[in-house]
Order: structure tokens, then sequence, then C-alpha cells
């Protein structure tokens, strides 16, 4: 489904170089060999847990890839990974809510672009139209709406687009014209639940016609068509036409989060047959046809991913708790009696002195 | 970090003063708001044209402006979920939610997200949000516009709560609380809209921490929103029987002032905690236990509790029933005297 009208696109539909291409590559490897790290973190009891991500590289990487971090603010959910690590966001803290070290991670959220980590299904999607809503009210009358926007990328999934926010969150988008972008990445299943369980109306694509909202619906284990399709939303929203749905589809290999059993609800066969081709070996393939890269760039990138991967879990590591009385001082802004006698009588009763 | 620090208040003599009803305080508030800080935004449902079911937000879309003033689409999640996002994009948003009981279905932004952002941000994404609320019965309404959610929004960490009684205090308390870098709840009496007081807007008094109302020397009523002017008047009844009687308006449900109600009690020895809401788990608890834990030694009697029923809030013919009325209240007063110990 292509509903988005074409038009103009600035500097959000620049078309990709072939060192563009190679950066894509770069990206997800980097984040599927993280990805893959962190699952093995979690057995070596060095994390307690983690949301795998393994087949949605394409979908993350190539719409992170659309982001503007001078301008633009993303709104993720628990397994935005690849995202955060298209954006340049620090990994080790980034990981940190993995450690249990911070809910909502250790990264300043203001000047990496990226909301902190949530768990509640859809309940950021409703903060990407309020903030985008911010910036048509910053916008100073009369001014052209070309390069001063900044968009709001709000990913979900296709279990969350049943949440009564997601709907409400396109509504108001809609009404208020907010340039909103919603990535949806439709990963087949909601832990247990397959897609067609979940979404009536055939997609979750299908559902913008009733708002008025242009939709994508694209393949999502393909990097430069998600780069392609986020790019023309970006240009879209940006000029004040209001919000864009773009759903990825794609494939939630393995596990729903570390602690999750695939087994039981699916088997290895079934997987395998719905995942389809692996979206990096597929871009892999597709690289060296077109003559952009070749087996040496693929190792060095590989060498690259392992190395970082080591620095984040040496990282991550080394992450000692936070001082117990953050606990205490990050509630408020202004803090409150109640709350200080609390953090006193804590800080004389525990040993944390 | 900075601390909300309680200073609690008495009675002022206001100078300058005009008569205004609490809906016309709130009004100006809201007008003052708008001209001193243009990143403050006002929406909900109705609050633009109509300027709100209750005329709170009148004209302040045509003086403001439709950025500025709006109509919101009818979904309460929406309005509070839109206010996360104004607040992470610099604003300070003022939302409405039209009645008390429609803020239920807003809960889980309000307890999942607003109350948690700035926590889960390390600071670095506060949440300057104040969400008026009409509250409270009394004005016979249909089901769901009579909810008492005091004490489930103060149980909330990283939410504060306050209720003005008169239309001096509506004008000063959301003057204040919309200058808070924090999420703070406005539960507005609707009772009192219209009732007239002075409002003096040079001399507030500060605007935390409890006020004494009316001073007295036998016992402690305590209270706040439309409960204090009944407080009030039971007060003057029972000042014909020689009882003198102090109301200690609490204001702000949370924080609470404990240093406040502590020296009123330990002057009058006893007290007695009046709400609308149900007893049960109500903040008549709270309010009780902050008394026995800075009074203990000098109480004469336990504190008693004049509240609303633990039952669904009834339809206007039961109001009157539930509501604590004045008779309740000097029935609770004369607990407090009459109290010998066992
Ligand atoms: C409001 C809410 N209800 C339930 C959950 C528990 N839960 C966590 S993830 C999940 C499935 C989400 O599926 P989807 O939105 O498709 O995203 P995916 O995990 O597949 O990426 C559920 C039910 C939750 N986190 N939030």
């Amino acid at each position: 489904m292509d509903t988005l009208p074409p038009g103009a696109s600035g500097d959000d539909a620049a078309p990709l170089s072939p060192a563009d291409l190679r950066e894509l590559y770069s990206l997800m490897a980097a984040v599927r060999h993280l990805d893959t790290s962190a699952i093995a973190w979690q057995r070596q009891g060095i994390i307690p847990g983690y949301a795998p991500e393994a087949g949605q590289e394409a979908a993350q990487v190539g719409s992170g890839y659309a982001v503007d971090r001078t301008r633009d603010f993303v709104f993720p959910t628990y397994r935005e990974m690849g995202v955060a690590r298209t954006l340049g966001v620090d990994m080790v803290a980034y990981m940190s809510t993995h450690k249990a070290i911070w809910h909502g991670g250790l990264y300043d959220p203001l000047e990496s672009r990226l909301a902190p980590i949530q768990a509640v299904v859809a309940g950021s999607v409703l903060h990407a139209v309020g903030w985008a809503h911010g910036q048509t009210l910053s916008r100073p009358a009369g001014a052209s709406t070309e390069h001063t926007t900044g968009v709001a990328l709000a990913y979900f999934g296709d279990g969350a687009s049943s949440q009564g926010d997601v709907h409400e969150a396109m509504n108001f988008a809609a009404v208020m014209k907010a340039p909103v972008v919603f990535f949806v990445q439709n990963n087949g299943w909601a832990i247990s639940v397959p897609t067609e369980r979940q979404v009536a109306g055939g997609s979750v694509a299908a559902r913008a016609a009733g708002y008025g909202m242009p939709a994508l619906q694209i393949d999502g284990d393909d990097v430069v068509a998600v780069v392609d399709a986020t790019r023309r939303a970006f240009a879209h929203a940006r000029q004040g036409n209001g919000p864009v749905l773009v759903e990825a589809m794609t494939y939630r290999r393995g596990p729903h989060s570390t602690s999750d059993d695939p087994g039981r609800y699916r088997s290895l066969d079934e997987e395998r047959e719905g995942a389809g081709e692996d979206p990096l070996e597929r871009f892999r393939q597709r690289l060296l046809a077109d003559g952009i890269a070749d087996e040496e760039f693929f190792a060095g990138a590989l060498a690259a991913a392992r190395a970082e991967e080591e620095q984040i879990r040496a990282g991550l590591q080394a992450l000692t708790p936070r001082p117990g009385a953050e606990m205490f001082d990050l509630v408020f802004q202004e803090t409150t009696p109640a709350l200080q006698a609390q953090a006193a009588s804590w800080r004389k009763e525990s040993e944390h002195v | 970090m900075s601390s909300f620090t309680l200073e609690s208040g008495t009675v002022d003599t206001p100078a300058a003063s005009t008569v205004l009803s609490m809906q016309q305080a709130l009004n100006r508030a809201l007008d003052e708001v708008l001209a001193d800080n243009p990143k403050a935004v006002i929406f909900g449902e109705d609050c633009g044209r109509l300027g709100g079911v209750f005329r709170i937000t009148d004209g302040l879309q045509a003086k403001h402006g439709e950025q500025r003033v709006s109509d919101t689409p009818l979904a309460e999640s929406g309005i509070l979920g839109l206010s996360v996002g104004l607040a992470m994009a610099g604003f300070h948003p003022i939302p409405e939610v039209q009645f008390d009981g429609f803020a239920y279905p807003a809960i889980n932004q309000i307890v999942c997200q607003i109350a948690r952002m700035n926590y889960r941000s390390r600071g670095r994404l506060p949440m300057p949000i104040t969400l008026r609320v009409p509250s409270f019965g009394g004005i016979r309404a249909p089901e769901h516009h009579g909810e008492s959610l005091e004490a489930l929004f103060a149980h909330v960490p990283g939410l504060k709560v306050v209720s003005p009684s008169d239309p001096h205090e509506a004008y000063h308390l959301l003057k204040y609380a919309a200058a808070r870098p924090d999420p703070v709840i406005f539960l507005e009496p609707k009772s009192r809209y219209w009732q007239k007081g002075d409002v003096a807007p040079e001399h507030g008094g500060p605007p935390t921490g409890a006020k004494v109302m009316r001073p007295g020397r036998h016992l402690t009523l305590v209270a706040w929103g439309a409960m204090v002017a009944r407080c009030l008047q039971v007060a003057d009844l029972a000042a014909e029987d020689g009882i003198d009687v102090e109301v200690l308006d609490l204001r702000w449900l949370k924080p609470i002032d404990a240093e406040a109600l502590a020296a009123s009690v330990r002057k009058t020895r006893r007290a007695v905690v009046v709400h609308e809401a149900p007893l049960t788990s109500g903040l008549g608890a709270e309010v009780a236990q902050l008394i026995t834990q800075g009074c203990f030694d000098t109480l004469k009697a336990p504190v008693e509790r004049v509240t609303g029923f633990d039952v669904p809030y009834p339809s206007g013919d039961l109001e009157d029933e539930y509501i604590p009325n004045i008779d309740r209240i000097l029935f609770g007063i004369q607990r407090v005297l009459e109290y010998r110990r066992g």
C-alpha cells in the first residue's frame, strides 16, 4: 500500500550514495552483532534480561537513518536498540536499562534525541504527537515550514496498535496536522499472538485511511526501501502536511524476550518459513551484485562490530549501580519535605552512607 | 535541586482586593499565566471557543489565540499524553479534564508517564504540567461528575496535588502551580465555582503549605476544597455553644504540611478531618497519622474522621446524605470533645 502523494522532498530525499549504502550495512552488522551478544550476555548473567530484535535490523537502521538529529525526535519502545545505535546513542548508557541500572537508560534523551526507553506498549506514541504539535506551535507565524520543522518518529508494534492510545494519537495528529511519522514494525507477533489475531482490518496501514492520513506498507527487510519510505514520510510531515503512517513488514526471529519460550507457540520450521530471507544477508548480496562492496569490506564491518561489542560489554561490566540517593533526588525538580525525610531515614538506616 | 518548602499561612486582610467568583479568579489567573509565560498552553475538551463547560477558560482563546488555547478531540488519554510530548518540547501545558470521573481513562498516561518522566529521564525531561480537574460533588451532577480523586493522585510518586477552597486561594494557588517545574494535579471544587470572595492579587501569602482559615482553641477541623467553607460554617455554629474551632485548610494534599497540622493540634489537642472522599484509605487516614506522629503526647482524643462513605458516588437525591453535612461534622466534634480514656 502506498497512499503517500509524491512531492518535493528536499533534504529528506537525497539519493543514497555508495558510501551511504556501505554505512547502512556497517550499522546493520553492528546491530546484529550486538543483539546476538546481548542474548549471550543474558545467558552469562551479565544482564538480567533483553528484548532481541534479530531480523528487524533493516527496519530499525533504515528508519533511524532518516532522522535529522539536529531537529527531529525519536520515541522508542523497549526493542529499538538498532534505532539507538543508528542515532549514535552511547550504547553502554542504552544497555544500562537491560542491566537494570536505571529505567529509561542512562543516556541523555535531549542530546541523543531519543526519548527514554519504556515498557508500556504505545505509551509514547501520544508523546510523539505532543512533541510534534510543539514544533507547530513554535513555528513563527508565516514562516516557511521547510528546513525548520522537527518531525517526531514514533515506534510501535503490531500488538501495540491495538491500544486505545494509538488510535487517539493518530486522530489527534491528523486533526492537528502534527509532523509525526508513525513507524510500525509489524514483526508478525505480539509475544505469542500472531498479527492475524491482533490486527483487524487487514493491516495497521489500512487504518490510516480512517484518519485521512497517508500510509505506506513496505518491505521492512529491505533497508533501502525503509530509508526511502521513511524519508518520504519525513518530507511530507516536515512540509506541514500532517502525519504519515509507515508499516514495515518484518519478522521477529527467536524469542520475544530472553524469558520467552517461542517453542510454545511456533515451531522452528514455522519460524524459518515465516522469517524469509535474512535482511543482512540479502543486503550483502545486493551490495556485492551492484559492486558497491567486496568481501574485504564485509570482513572489515564484522571486525568493527566485534571490537565495538567488546567495548560495550566492558563498559557495561564496569557499570556500577547508581548511588541510592538518586532514588530520592530524581523524583521531582523541586523535592518535598516528605521525600527529604524519607531520604534522611534511608541514609541513617542503610549501610550506603 | 531546589526544594518545595512548606510555609504555612494564616488569614490575611486583603489590601486592594476585588470581589470575584472562583470561576473568575481561576480565569484571571490563567489569563495572567498566558500573558506572562509564552510557553504556557491551555487545551482540553471545549476549552477554546466555549471557554470550558464551567467557563474557566472563558475568553482566553479570543484573547491569546487558537495556538495557546485550543479544543482537543474528546479523548482524555490523548490530552494527557499530548501534554507529555509538549512538556518534552519545552512547553508548560495546562490541560483540563472536563470532569473528575473522566480522569480515569487518562490514569495510564498520568501515572505511568507524567509522574515518571522526570525520574525516568534522570531530570532531563521535567513535566511542568498543571492538570486542572473540576472535582468533588455537590452540584447534583450525573454519574462520574462528582468524584474525589485526591488520595489516588496523592498516592502516586511524582505527582503533587493541591485544591483551593475560595477565590483568593484559587487565584494564587493556580498561578503558583502553573509556575512549577513538576506535575501538579489541581483539583477545583466545582460546587464553589460561583461563590464570590475577596481576591487580593498583590497579597497572596505563601502559596505552599496549609493555612489557618480561622484560629480557635478547642479543636482543629482539617479540610480542603469545598469542605473548608462548610467547616467554617460549622465553626460559626459551634461558637454559639462556646466551642472555639480552628479551621485548617490543608491546601496541598501532596506534599502535606505536617508541621502546620502538628502546630495547630498541639495547640487545640483535638482534631477532626473532614473530606468528601470515601472513608477507607482516604486522605483522612494519612492526616490522622501525621497528627498522631506530631502530637501523640498532647492529643486528648483519637483523631476523628467525617467523610463520604465507601459507596460509589450517589446520584443527586442522595448527595446530601453522602457529603459530610453540618450535623455529621458537629457529631464528629462532639466525639472528640467527649472522648474519655478507657
Ligand atoms: C500496556 C501494556 N500491556 C501489556 C504489556 C506486556 N507486553 C509487553 S510486550 C507485549 C507484546 C507487544 O507486541 P508488539 O507491540 O507487536 O511489539 P513487539 O514486542 O512484537 O516488538 C506485551 C503484551 C505491556 N508492556 N504494556
